[in-house]
């Protein structure tokens, strides 16, 4: 059987930034996967040279519009390190609340666009609508939907007032019944079931192999998340469970992410009602010589940043490590063998974000056009569509 | 295994190739060693210590480049950092990722942000750069000078 090359990307709705990714198919079956990106390579490493350390914090917050305050974690812990510090308490639990909040907007915004994806719009409207209520959470403390700018080395930027606080909770404690409600219709359903188990797997091997991180490590069993490997903000404070599965499929990593909110709205709870007093910023000078490393758990897997100063207010280098980086070689592993209308959904379980246009297309040899990426997107409704009808659910 | 075994263990075991070791923190340790030992060292503590690859920084500091490889050993929560130092002039060094996918695209990255080369790379491509980026000319190295006449840069800044 001939082989057919599917061009996906550089600009497709699936992917966070734009990557390109070529599919090599036979039939109806992936064979060969390859991947070419920078499409959206913006210098920031080497943009934060010129910063001071504190502008710094702004830049990489600027790095990624969904998990955007897990840079700014990360890069502040970095700083830190240099000296190394510990920043108060309070600011501990601030930044806490600020990074589980992040957690629950981008797992929901995940659940909605593989409910689009698999033809499951009513997800989609749930999980999205849910979203807005934990926007606004954190729009009541931070005074931002999103890139909240609440991190500075040292410390946050703004306090938390007292009188934010029985709102936010109560807020918090509103959207977990409806959490609950699409939690069960996500997880109980048949045709999701059928359709997304034994999908895409990921074996623990190759999880450890590639270094795979966060949720899609946590679904194929490796137990590895640095809030508990590397306790760092007020994590240690509370009980909180690690969610692991053992399959590695779609469905579970669909799993980790889902009940990974229950237990994100218990932490920013605990640390509402929690809140320590004391101060906000050690208010720092001068960053001495030396290096620095910071990691945390952002919502995709660990964000890595490493700083290194010579003593000036500028770092000389600034590494940055998004999770994607070591995801996405996962595809590798994970797309190979599967059908065409799943490549979809496996290249959206790990890491999808809906800011690319769309742009696809599908060529036979002779250069005419078969698919384009509404199509593709179509196949997967259909095979959907198809298993329902198969399994009498309407 | 504890902190201190883990570390006696590594010391004890690469105490050739060791040529500084620094114990910053409780949880930071950057151990300088020689370059030709990398995959050495480098596959031990991934394979044996069950140690995670986090990712490898290089900094270009003349006369050399340094590269760091972070590992953390999640279990005793401890980040060990290999530095190794290569000649600026010809900085190469043996791949890692030819023996573990993890290394595979930092050191494509590595490669062309700083002109390292990874002997034994099994995918020596580009992974950032655009197609039209000149040959050897590396944007992070300090004396990176813009090469497009028509590029503007300033953006208001």
């Amino acid at each position: 059987m001939g082989k057919t090359i599917i061009p996906i990307g550089p600009y497709h709705p699936l992917q966070e930034e734009p990557e390109f990714f070529t599919l090599t198919v036979e039939g109806e079956t992936v064979i060969d996967i390859d991947m070419r990106m920078g499409y959206n390579h913006r210098g920031i490493e080497k943009l934060s040279e010129r910063k001071t350390f504190e502008n710094s914090t702004f830049v990489v917050e600027r790095i990624c519009g969904i998990c955007s305050t897990s840079h700014p974690y990360a890069y502040t812990r970095a700083v830190e390190d240099i000296f190394p510090m510990e920043v108060s308490m309070r600011s501990k639990y601030i930044r806490t609340i600020i990074a589980e909040g992040e957690r629950i907007h981008s797992h929901l915004l995940w659940l909605g666009l593989a409910g689009h994806f698999l033809g499951y719009n009513t997800v989609y409207m749930w999980a999205w609508k849910l979203r807005e209520e934990i926007l606004d959470v954190m729009e009541i403390l931070s005074g931002n939907r999103n890139a909240y700018a609440m991190f500075k080395p040292g410390g946050v930027r703004r306090d938390i007032k007292p009188e934010d606080v029985p709102l936010s909770v109560k807020k918090i404690d509103s959207i977990l019944p409806t959490l609950d409600m699409i939690k069960k219709a996500v997880l109980d359903d048949p045709v999701l079931h059928a359709r997304l188990k034994g999908v895409g797997v990921l074996s623990y091997q190759e999880a450890i192999d590639f270094s795979a991180l966060g949720p899609t490590s946590r679904a194929s069993g490796v137990a590895r998340d640095v809030r508990k490997d590397s306790p760092y903000g007020a994590y240690q404070e509370m009980e909180w469970d690690m969610i692991v599965t053992e399959n590695g499929d779609v469905f579970d990593k669909a799993v980790v992410r889902i009940l990974e909110m229950f237990e994100a709205a218990k932490i920013m709870k605990y640390c509402l009602n929690n809140l320590p007093d004391g101060e906000i910023d050690a208010k720092i000078k001068d960053v001495p010589p030396g290096e620095g490393i910071g990691h945390v758990e952002a919502p995709r897997g660990e964000t890595f940043h490493y700083v290194k100063s010579d003593g000036t207010n500028r770092p000389i280098r600034h590494k940055v490590r998004a999770p994607t980086f070591m995801n996405l070689p996962t595809y590798k592993a994970t797309v190979k063998g599967q059908t065409i209308s799943d490549a979809t959904i496996i290249l959206a379980a790990i890491d999808p974000c809906y800011c690319c246009t769309e742009r696809i297309a599908v060529k036979d040899a002779k250069g005419r056009m078969l698919y384009d990426g509404k199509d593709l997107v179509q196949l997967s409704r259909e095979k959907t569509a198809k298993m329902k009808r198969r399994m009498g659910v309407r | 295994m504890t902190r201190e075994e883990v570390l006696m263990d590594f010391t004890s075991r690469f105490n050739e190739d060791i040529l500084d070791f620094e114990d910053k923190s409780n949880t930071r340790v950057y151990v300088n060693i020689k370059p030709e030992a990398i995959v050495r060292i480098g596959t031990y503590l991934f394979r044996n210590v069950n140690a995670r690859f986090n990712i490898a920084s290089a900094t270009d500091m003349p006369p050399n480049i340094e590269i760091l490889y972070h590992f953390i050993v999640e279990d005793i929560n401890l980040v060990i950092s290999l530095r190794v130092f290569l000649n600026r002039e010809n900085p190469e060094i043996e791949s890692l990722g030819k023996e573990i996918e993890a290394f595979n695209w930092i050191e494509r990255e590595m490669s062309e942000l700083l002109g390292i080369t990874f002997i034994g790379h099994p995918d020596p491509r580009r992974l950032l750069l655009a197609d039209n980026w000149p040959e050897c000319v590396y944007p992070l190295r300090q004396d990176y000078e813009e090469w497009d006449e028509k590029a503007d840069r300033t953006r208001g800044v």
